[in-house]
């Protein structure tokens, strides 16, 4: 039976060495059900067909219990609920110890946005990893929870803020795979999505490092834009002058901005920086307080660069 | 000393005084809005309760179909997503604390339970009236949150996101605070009322099974629900007082809550499915003309599920708690399937050999019986750890827990309501439209929850407004086959509506059920019996024939001498 589910359930990618691993406990589990409803269901619709009452005859079982059938119902079941909390707890396991010597990526949840930073301190939105590597993630979050999500892998762990969990995995195939927050987080919650690229041999470094130095190779308005659409701005200021959670960019800098204590204010660079590093300080009126500080997450010249980006939105 | 006694128990004229001898019913023996307000009858009460929790039922129902039309298309269909996160966090709170925890016992409960059992009333008749005023401002609050600010953290209140966002939490949750006493004033009502109020000849274990699993319920109501009430006062006190408790920001943990919530939460899905557990053994036995089969195993089950409901609220964190605290409870979890499994091999076991009519009643028990099982195998999934990292907080759960709530429990709540109908109107209703809209709700019900099964295993994470292209195909079969279902619903309110207005005359016993609430009149008069009821084997069916002119089921005359119990006197 695990074997029939195996290739049903091909249209599903099984990315990784964990997902063979629930898939076959999968397969064991829906065998024993299949079992237990067919037969459950099979005995009803028999039952029901046969001893269906016609000119008001009476039933014809004698016996009202019989200790040694109630048994066997209570016993059976019994036995094979332990062979599957066996299979699921082996599986378990496995996935809950990191082996030693993965490689390490640190992951940050906020409102709506995932940040993977990697070893040489490069931070991006998605996240990319070698191919038949262990990977541990150490991940917390920055306001709510939330939780990692990446079901080519069949893995889940939840995000919490003030403590780290760790989620570690086996990529065994190349390729982009869907990446989800699967913990209710607020208002675009279901747009806290991303992806994960499994490099095949060697790309991963090459990937890393030309991702990396975007800053020496792009101008700072072009840097800035990369950042806007990678570091979470995107989730809640447009650039097309729409309302969205926060205010848009659109054509702002150099405007008169109202806060929420009545006073205004002008966009310029001071106000940019400050909003980026203490967004609760001097909050637009209007809009809900909701925007995450970025406070040693964003390097001076990235801020530099967002700045540079909302110039050039006129 | 052991004496032999005719199991036609007389009770006692005292304690059925014969002044209500040609009376009239409860519905009519007095008149009046004021008549209801203040009344103390565990009859009117029930109805009161049936009529709040049927309100609340469509307007949870109502938001169900506007979160299944919203999810015909990926990105806004018509809504926007806070409306959205609005829409699905009421449905949540409305079907869980205002319909399906007070649906059975509340309702159905409050009227049968001391008919059942051949009281005159519960125990305590002014604290039964003051919980169903509990659950009026309960649900004030809550459907009230709505008017104020709209309410978005999902029925669960998960912290610190609900200790953030600038919905109407505080509200919300002192609504279900409220009815978390509204519940508890029942549950020590119905404990009271079976320890004291049992007639003479009403053993322990005399007594239907839909009593045992009121009783169970009951103890879980009243051991569960304070813990929430703690957990919500102090969820209001960190949101209103900056105290910390569950905050990281303020020193607390976030998990903390989890755990405080589902020990509570827990336990109540068993306070959700155990009355309806102990109707279907009503319906099944009455309706195959046969006794219960292993009646004994049924009563223990049902203790065992309402013990071992206790100890299994950690599987719900197998994503954030520790690893050993997750195999620990993976294991307890299995446990608990035991008794649920022994419950659906008696009823099969009741069908065999029977004489099964498929009256209204009926074809919702075999449609528990089919859901629950599809909801109770598919809960193995979510048992076991390594598959449940997969499943948890995706699709595969909210089919899981809609086809043990909604395929269990609602289910049962509309056998039951087809079933104790008569009795509790005085109308018999169309058979005919009322198997149609079991079929159709049935039909329906499958077609709107297996698809979610398939969107789970392909990682379809839950509460989602915006989703990926590669899911709308099993979305759009799930919303059509909501509005299908919904069509199912509305027919079986036209049925009953008309049955109200137009029905027949019921006769007192139109089943041939052997429990004591058919041994009066339909509808019974205001101390529900005018004859004294005679106590015998609750599952006594085949003792009663039907008499072809009236409709009505009477016990044959040979059966009586037949019917000895031994009792142990005083």
């Amino acid at each position: 039976m695990p074997a029939v589910f195996a290739e049903v359930s091909s249209w599903m990618p099984r990315a990784s060495t964990a997902a063979e691993q629930v898939d076959w406990v999968f397969g064991l589990i829906l065998g024993i059900c299949m079992v237990f409803a067919i037969g459950i269901f099979g005995a009803l619709v028999v039952f029901v067909v046969r001893y269906r009452r016609r000119d008001r005859s009476p039933a014809t079982r004698a016996t009202h219990h019989n200790t040694w059938l109630e048994l066997a119902w209570t016993v059976i079941p019994a036995i094979l609920l332990a062979v599957i909390f066996v299979a699921g707890l082996t599986g378990f396991i496995q996935l809950s110890t990191p082996p030693e010597g993965a490689y390490e990526i640190k992951v940050n949840g906020k409102k709506w946005v995932w940040a993977f930073q990697y070893e040489n301190g490069y931070i991006d939105d998605t996240l990319h990893v070698p191919v038949d590597r262990p990977v541990v993630l150490t991940m917390t979050s920055d306001d709510v929870i939330h939780s990692m999500y990446i079901p080519a892998f069949r893995l889940k762990r939840d995000v919490i803020p003030g403590r780290y969990t760790k989620l570690w995995f086996e990529a065994t195939e190349a390729g982009t795979f869907d990446l989800f927050c699967a913990e209710y987080c607020g208002t675009k919650h279901s747009d806290m999505i991303s992806t994960v690229t499994v490099h095949p041999p060697g790309e991963f470094d090459r990937w890393l490092a030309t991702a990396s130095n975007f800053l020496e190779t792009m101008s700072p308005a072009e840097a800035g834009r990369t950042l806007y659409k990678r570091r979470g701005c995107a989730q809640c200021h447009s650039v097309d002058g729409s309302r969205m959670v926060g205010p848009s960019f659109y054509q702002s800098f150099g405007t008169t901005a109202g806060l929420d204590d009545g006073t205004s204010v002008t966009v310029n660079e001071n106000y940019i920086r400050e909003s980026i590093l203490e967004p609760q300080t001097k909050a637009r009126a209007g809009y809900q307080k909701v925007m995450p500080t970025y406070q040693g997450q964003l390097k001076d010249a990235e801020i530099d660069a967002i700045i540079e980006y909302i110039k050039t939105l006129k | 000393m052991s004496v032999t006694i005719p199991s036609s128990t007389r009770i006692p004229d005292r304690v059925w005084p014969d002044q209500n001898q040609g009376a009239p019913d409860y519905l009519r023996n007095s008149r009046g809005i004021m008549s209801w307000i203040y009344t103390l009858d565990h009859k009117r009460i029930g109805v009161m309760y049936l009529c709040g929790i049927l309100a609340s039922f469509l307007l949870g129902g109502i938001m169900a179909i506007l979160v299944r039309t919203e999810l015909l298309t990926p990105g806004p269909t018509v809504m926007t997503a806070d409306t959205y996160n609005h829409m699905f966090t009421l449905h949540g709170a409305i079907m869980t604390f205002l319909f399906i925890i007070p649906s059975i016992p509340a309702a159905l409960g409050n009227f049968i339970l001391p008919m059942m059992l051949g009281a005159k009333d519960v125990a305590f008749p002014r604290m039964n009236l003051a919980s169903w005023y509990l659950w009026v401002f309960g649900a004030v609050f809550l459907i009230g949150s709505m008017a104020l600010n709209g309410l978005d953290t999902g029925w669960t209140f998960y912290t610190p996101y609900s200790t953030t966002t600038n919905s109407s939490v505080i509200a919300a949750t002192l609504g279900v605070f409220i009815l978390g006493f509204s519940s508890i004033f029942t549950g020590i009502n119905f404990i009271a009322t079976v320890h004291t109020m049992r007639p003479k000849g009403m053993t322990w274990f005399r007594m239907p099974l839909f009593l045992w699993s009121l009783y169970s319920t009951a103890i879980i109501q009243v051991l569960a629900t304070p813990v929430l009430g703690i957990t919500l006062l102090l969820l209001i006190a960190e949101r209103a007082l900056g105290i910390g408790v569950f905050d990281p920001e303020l020193g607390g943990d976030p998990v903390l809550y989890q755990h405080f919530f589902w020990f509570y939460s827990h336990p109540a899905v068993y306070i959700m499915i155990l009355p309806a557990m102990g109707l279907i053994s009503e319906l099944i036995s009455t309706f195959s003309r046969t006794p219960i089969f292993g009646y004994r195993f049924m009563c223990y089950s049902a203790v065992a599920i309402a013990f071992l409901g206790f100890l299994v609220w950690g599987h719900h964190m197998f994503t954030s708690e520790s690893p050993m605290a997750a195999v620990i409870f993976s294991a307890l979890t299995f446990s608990v399937s035991i008794p649920s499994g022994i419950k659906i091999f008696n009823w099969l076991a009741t069908l065999y050999r029977g004489s099964i009519s498929l009256t209204t009643p009926m074809c919702f028990a075999l449609s528990f019986m089919l859901l629950f099982t599809i909801g109770g195998l598919t809960g193995l999934f979510l048992g076991a750890l390594a598959t449940d990292i997969h499943l948890h907080d995706t699709y595969f759960v909210v089919a899981h827990f809609h086809y043990v709530m909604m395929g269990g429990t609602l289910m049962a709540f509309l056998g039951g309501l087809f079933y104790w109908w008569p009795k509790l109107f005085g109308k018999m209703y169309s058979e005919f439209w009322g198997r149609i809209s079991c079929f159709i709700i049935f039909v329906g019900f499958n077609w709107t929850f297996f698809p979610q099964f398939l969107l789970g295993y392909q990682g379809m994470p839950r509460r989602y407004f915006n989703y990926e292209e590669k899911y709308q195909f099993l979305h759009v079969t799930s919303s059509t086959g909501a509005f299908f279902m919904g069509i199912g619903l509305f027919i079986s309110a036209g049925v009953l509506i008309h049955s109200l207005l137009k029905g027949r005359r019921a006769p007192d016993n139109p089943w041939g059920a052997a429990t004591l609430e058919w041994q009066t009149s339909s509808p019974p008069p205001l101390h529900n019996f005018t004859d004294d009821p005679i106590v015998t084997e609750p599952y006594a069916v085949a003792e009663f024939e039907l008499e072809p002119d009236t409709g009505n089921y009477i016990r044959t005359e040979e059966a009586q001498p037949r019917n000895q119990l031994v009792e142990t006197s005083p």
